[in-house]
């Protein structure tokens, strides 16, 4: 079966079961490698991309439920003024360690700026707690979600 | 080679045996080589000499500089999350003289050889590597500064380098690091004894945080490539079925559905090997598909029966009572001051406790995942390992070719902490290239292979007693470890800790204590045992702080004053002399036990944290100090638990290395130790029944997420000092953390928690 999805804005064409999950329709057909596999069930947030600007987790979203939607990864949020501000405020602060889970926590974050521009403690807490970091970048997420939220003004 | 090792679990091996035909063996012999009786020829070996390989410091090997003044540093070390590809490029950088925008790195494969040891364990990297980087860094100046001095032909001595240019003093000439790349290669090397390094004073990037991460850009883009996101022409994916006990065999299987599934390619057995599992292929049934979906799908369809062998009575329930047991019987004498068991049999005042943790995972964000090709009898392999020619080693000797026909390559490690020092996984990809030939294979790993499948941190328990004095003072203390030891994993049939498990934390403990006897119980191991971040010494920190904290209580006294009391005065131990013979592999005379910096990060820590402040109802501090990988780290723990809900609001570390290499990254690792810590404190247990690990995804095996983590994390470093030598950094910040959470806990509720993970102990 062959399905047209959109990927940060162009057309990918996956001849694909429709139940295989885009987590691996992006990766293994699109060669989109930035999304990436935790644990396949939603735990993780490791495989979150953006359909139609909701954070979402590729790993548990068939191929066939995102036709017609747009979808935004890794590869592509740098784009949005709000992600391009989360990047650069995960570099200011250094929040990587080995960096896997990060594109996961970034797509999050991004996601919960544009809806709230200004989160509080507990706001983070509730939009980040389903990525996690084995490494224990915690502390660094908060306080980078807080930078990004400083320097990204107002939400396109 | 008439060297044997005296192992703890009585077996005698010699080094040979121990390192035929295996690599396989280095990484243990390296932790076997502890005090071996050597032959009178042979010298023991310490520290980076110790390792295989050793050190290279030959800066043709690590730098290259191209006429546009691009300079691109080899990095030997694996990059698992430690930072490790921006600080040893920070080292040479900074010796060299080189503007950091003009810096690149790129990944050395496994080729100990040409590069020196690769084995990126053991929080090693920094310390062993921090003075054959800065010669590196300084012979490549030197060159430099030679070919300017012969282009202008003046003396070397009128010419100095400076910021990627080498001036020439008299005359305020000038050229480029790119302009004199080319000579500057060709110049001789100089010899180590003539080399001009830095002062510390001098230094740049050295003991600063101002550059930024190396591979920042590309993590935070989704560029960055790990050994999952490898991608080759015409390569397939494989999902592998494996026994579900360890040394189950299979029966028989059925694929006849697996291969109905679309994309599945073929369906081929991997026969495994006899135990001791070693990093061996586990063997079991692989899917080859072409995409990693459908080789899981085609997994699902396989109907699989195994033979589970003598493993598959291995229960958790069961296995603790056995453990306890043993632990409350004499076991086997590993340190033995006065006579510990006369005082306690005659103690008016006898304390005793037991604690309990159980086996964890590493859980490691990118599952173990490996790429592997193999044709005109050559393999190559793309695997984010922690020991690139261990593997190498080994997966020549599975496809019984020599290693020179086999190549490593080493993509970014999604996560380590002592899990990709198996090449397990990447040995499984090579026998399924070879089988494929031609075709690259990918091995993927779900999460379920990667809990179920691990070299799990060992479960322990540990049985304390102690003698007070009428002012409460211990003199006479009783440590039995019950444990299954990791060379188990080596050698068939090991039972008892060895001797570098317990040099972690058990019989090294600095305590004034004129009685004081430790011991490890006779048990056998049932799974892979292997080396988790800090390893055993967080099992034997939370026993031996957790006790501390207790006899402080039972004394009446003030937890910090106690610990400190019973360290005593500043003064420099040597390891033998606590019955450490094993001391890192690390010579006794220059890493001495310093009572003195073990008692200032407990100060500071303290300080830091403004210890014993008053706190409301419901909240605590708890503290906890341990001096491990060579470094001395203390931590305090402030806890509040409410309504039987326990949150971390703060968290103070004050660590001693010695020297502060890249100190944001030193932070860095700090405040990932704490949260990994209180991830093994509060919720990490991998349990089996029927041989078989039960947990199988983050549902089951949680590890802490953003708001059960610690709010705050205070790292307070020790500056640099460079007479002493460089400690550990990726390790020794776990181990007082949990001890500090247990001992915050009683603090705040008078509750005593003894048994690991914590789940929900506190519920009211
Ligand atoms: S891989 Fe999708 S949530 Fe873990
Ligand atoms: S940075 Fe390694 S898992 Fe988050």
């Amino acid at each position: 079966m062959s399905y047209t999805i959109t990927v940060n804005g162009a057309s990918l064409v996956l001849d694909v079961p429709g139940d295989m999950p885009l987590l691996w329709a992006l990766r293994d057909i699109g060669g989109l490698t930035g999304t990436k596999f935790g644990c396949g069930m939603g735990l993780c947030g490791a495989c979150t991309v953006h359909i139609d600007g909701e954070a979402t987790r590729a790993c548990v979203t068939p191929v066939a439920a995102v036709v017609g939607k747009q979808v935004t990864t890794i590869e592509g949020i740098g784009s949005d003024k709000v992600g391009k501000a989360v990047q650069q405020a995960w570099l200011e602060l250094g929040v990587p360690q080995c960096g896997y889970c990060q594109p996961g926590q970034i797509m999050s974050a991004t996601a919960l700026l544009r809806r709230n521009p200004k989160p509080n403690d507990r706001q983070i807490d509730e939009a980040m707690s389903g990525n996690l970091c084995r490494c224990g970048t915690y502390t660094r997420i908060r306080a980078a979600i807080k930078r990004a939220a400083d320097t990204a003004g107002s939400p396109t | 080679m008439s060297m044997s090792t005296g192992l703890d679990s009585g077996i005698s091996l010699t080094r040979r045996t121990l390192l035929k035909g295996a690599g396989a063996l280095a990484g243990l012999a390296l932790y076997l080589r502890m005090s071996p009786s050597l032959g009178a020829e042979e010298v023991r070996k310490y520290g980076a000499d110790a390792m295989p390989g050793g050190t290279v410091d030959n800066p043709l090997v690590f730098v290259n500089i191209d006429p546009a003044g691009l300079v691109t540093i080899t990095i030997h070390r694996p990059e698992m999350g430690q930072g490790i590809r921006t600080s040893l490029a920070m080292v040479i950088a900074d010796e060299l003289g080189a503007k950091w925008e003009h810096v690149r790195v790129t990944q050395a494969p496994g080729d100990e050889a040409r590069y020196g040891n690769q084995n990126t364990d053991g929080s090693r990297s920094m310390r062993h590597f921090f003075a054959p980087m800065r010669r590196v860094g300084a012979a490549a100046r030197m060159m430099l500064e030679a070919a300017a001095a012969a282009h202008w032909g003046v003396p070397v001595a009128e010419v100095a380098a400076g910021e990627h240019e080498v001036v020439h003093s008299n005359t305020g000439r000038r050229l480029s690091y790119g302009e004199l790349a080319t000579a500057a290669m060709k110049q001789p090397v100089p010899e180590r004894a003539r080399l001009r390094l830095k002062d510390p004073s001098e230094f740049r990037y050295i003991g600063k945080s101002n550059v930024p991460l190396i591979d920042g850009p590309d993590m935070v883009s989704g560029r960055a490539q790990y050994s999952i996101d490898v991608r080759m022409d015409g390569m397939v994916y494989a999902v592998i079925a494996r026994p579900p006990v360890l040394g189950a065999t299979l029966a028989k299987y059925d694929d006849s559905a697996a291969l109905k599934v679309p994309g599945v390619l073929r369906v081929v057995a991997l026969e495994g090997k006899p135990l001791p599992p070693r990093y061996n292929a586990l063997g079991g049934v692989a899917v080859i598909a072409s995409n990693t979906w459908a080789a899981m799908k085609g997994r699902e369809a396989l109907v699989l029966e195994w033979n589970d062998g003598d493993n598959a009575s291995y229960d958790s329930a069961s296995y603790r009572k056995i453990l306890e047991a043993q632990a409350r019987k004499p076991g086997k004498v590993v340190r033995n001051d006065g006579d510990a068991l006369a005082v306690l049999a005659k103690s008016k005042k006898r304390i005793e406790a037991e604690y309990y943790m159980p086996h964890i995972a590493h859980a490691t964000m990118e599952p173990p995942c490996a790429t592997a090709r193999f044709a005109d009898g050559k393999c190559e392999v793309w695997a984010g390992v922690q020991s690139p020619q261990e593997a190498r080693d080994i997966i020549a000797e599975n496809l019984g070719i020599d290693n020179s026909r086999v190549s490593v390559n080493v993509p970014l490690l999604g996560g380590g902490f002592g899990r990709r020092s198996k090449c397990d996984f990447a040995v499984e990809a090579a026998l399924l290239a070879k089988i494929m030939e031609g075709r690259p294979v990918k091995v993927v790993w779900t999460r379920e292979d990667d809990l179920r499948h691990d070299y799990y941190h060992t479960v322990s328990l540990q049985h304390l007693e102690a003698a007070l004095d009428e002012q409460g003072k211990p003199i006479a203390w009783l440590h039995r470890s019950a444990a299954p030891t990791i060379v188990s994993t080596f050698v068939a049939n090991a039972t008892n800790q060895s001797p570098f498990e317990v040099g972690m934390g058990a019989v090294n403990v600095p305590f004034q204590i004129p009685n004081l006897r430790v011991e490890t119980a006779e048990v056998p191991a049932h799974t892979r045992i292997g080396w988790f971040r800090s390893v055993s010494n967080i099992p034997h920190g939370v026993a031996t702080q957790c006790f501390v904290d207790e006899l402080a209580a039972a004394a009446g006294r003030d937890p910090k004053d106690y610990l400190l009391e019973l360290i005593g005065p500043p003064r420099r131990i040597d390891p033998r002399a606590l019955s450490d013979g094993w001391n890192y592999d690390e010579a006794p005379d220059v890493y001495v036990v310093d009572t003195g910096r073990l008692r200032h990060v407990i100060e500071l820590a303290a300080r830091e944290a403004r210890w014993g402040r008053e706190l409301p109802r419901g909240r605590g501090q708890g503290i906890a100090a341990m001096y491990s990988f060579l470094t001395y780290v203390a931590a305090v723990v402030e806890v509040s638990v409410e309504n039987g809900v326990l949150t971390i609001p703060r968290i103070d570390v004050a660590l001693d290395c010695g020297v502060l290499v890249n100190p944001d990254r030193i932070r860095a690792q700090v405040e990932g130790s704490c949260v990994m810590a209180v991830s093994l404190a509060t919720l990490g247990e991998i349990t089996f029944e029927r041989g078989r690990a039960v947990q199988g995804n983050f549902h089951e095996y949680q590890i802490s997420r953003i708001h059960e983590a610690p709010r705050e994390i205070y790292v307070h470093l020790v500056p640099s000092r460079f007479d002493v030598p460089l400690g550990g950094v990726g390790e020794p910040a776990v181990p007082p953390i949990a001890p500090a959470l247990l001992n915050a806990i009683y603090a705040a509720t008078g509750k005593r928690i003894r048994q690991l993970p914590l789940r929900d102990q506190l519920a009211t």
